[in-house]
């Protein structure tokens, strides 16, 4: 029996509230506003509330899906990686690189923002990013 | 204080007595809620106070709910103020399947200083469970935050209530929530995307609190909109009929507990 309370920083918005994610023996029971967090102070949104429900949820998707035949299947990594590469450049060389977007995330961190920007300006030639936010 | 409690505490685990201690942990600047079962990390422990007395309470009785659920076997310590005392008999008076057991809980309490009772208006700022510090008198009338009856100050109430954002920070703190199925998640009784959600959300609450809420404030304190929950609450009771200032310590009339004063 193991109950752990980890301390930890909301994954939702950028406010960074501090909260608690309540284990025990591992699994995820809750979440707990952190009291002495300096952004939230013991409290939190509806969002920040329920931080601890995606992580271990069985819907979560655990393996890239691909569309074949109509319908998503399951694939490797690999697989779905050679794909997206393929594609994005047969797209870029065919329609030009302002055929191409990218969207980033809040969920994100500021370094990985980063580098899909750059991805997009200086790897594909495009302005088209744009992030979560903003929709 | 601290000290008392920990010896009791060490003395209790040492014994076998308890599985683990629902306590507070303070490591660096932060406190939060901790199981302890190792004696050593009774270094750490916190009763909840970091800048001033009280600032880093928890639904510790919620946290004891959750495990003896998991656990329904298992004995556990639990540290109380009056409040939590307060809590823990009320869902120890509770009708479940995994019911919260006397046998299986030992409180180890201690009275909260008078500025504390101050703050929190508390009537009883002290548990029966004591086991360091003695009784600090409560307060003898409340002072509300926002007085008035509800009916004659709708206008000035209702400026307040629609603050909510419906974030359930309130629901989801309280240490006496505990229904599988909340009501106010239901549509007939609170209907989703209404902007703003008062009254709907705070009345349903505040009603489903008559009796049962124990005037913590956690869910004061875990509001984003500041808005005076025990004064909605106790307003609400009285316009039921119920007073809850008149006991001056709020229990469940059906059940009352033989709490070891030793906790032993």
């Amino acid at each position: 029996m193991e109950y752990k309370a980890t301390l930890t920083t909301c994954p939702y918005c950028g406010c960074g509230c501090s909260l608690y994610l309540e284990t025990v023996d591992g699994r995820l029971i809750g979440t707990l506003p952190a009291k002495t967090g300096p952004v939230n102070q013991g409290r939190l949104c509806v969002k920040g509330w329920n931080a601890h429900a995606f992580v271990q949820h069985p819907k979560r998707l655990t393996k890239p899906l691909m569309r074949k035949n109509g319908g998503l299947t399951e694939v490797s990594w690999d697989e779905a990686l050679d794909f997206i590469v393929q594609r994005l450049k047969e797209i870029k060389e065919t329609s030009g690189p302002d055929a191409l977007a990218f969207l980033t995330s809040a969920k994100i961190t500021n370094e990985e923002n980063y580098l899909l920007q750059k991805f997009a300006r200086a790897g594909v030639g495009t302005n088209n990013i744009d992030h979560c936010a903003r929709l | 204080m601290k000290e008392t409690i920990k010896e009791k505490v060490k003395e209790l685990l040492a014994q076998g007595k308890i599985k683990g201690f629902v306590g507070l942990r303070r490591r660096g600047e932060d406190i939060g809620p901790h199981v302890f079962t190792d004696p050593e990390d009774l270094e750490e422990l916190s009763l909840g106070d970091r800048d001033r007395p009280g600032d880093a309470r928890y639904p510790l009785v919620g946290l004891l709910g959750a495990l003896s659920e998991r656990f329904p076997a298992e004995t556990f310590g639990l540290l109380v103020r009056g409040c939590d005392e307060r809590a823990l008999r009320v869902r120890m008076a509770d009708n479940r399947v995994t019911p919260l057991s006397p046998d299986r809980i030992i409180p180890v309490g201690f009275s909260c200083p008078p500025e504390l009772a101050q703050a929190c208006q508390c009537l009883k700022p002290w548990p029966d469970a004591l086991a360091a510090g003695e009784p600090t008198p409560g307060v003898t009338r409340v002072e509300e935050a926002v007085s008035g009856d509800l009916l004659e100050e709708m206008d000035k109430w209702s400026d307040i209530l629609n603050r909510c954002v419906k974030c359930f920070g309130c629901r989801d703190i309280c240490p006496v929530c505990s229904c599988r199925e909340c009501t106010v998640e239901q549509e007939a009784m609170v209907p989703q995307r209404e902007l703003p959600p008062a009254p709907s959300f705070l009345m349903t609450r505040a009603v489903h609190m008559v009796g049962r809420c124990v005037y913590c404030g956690l869910c004061e304190q875990a509001c984003p909109a500041d808005i005076p929950l025990k004064s909605l609450y106790r307003l609400v009771a009285r316009t039921l009929g119920q007073d809850p200032a008149a006991t001056g310590a709020i229990t469940v009339p059906r059940y009352t507990p033989a709490v070891d004063r030793t906790g032993g």
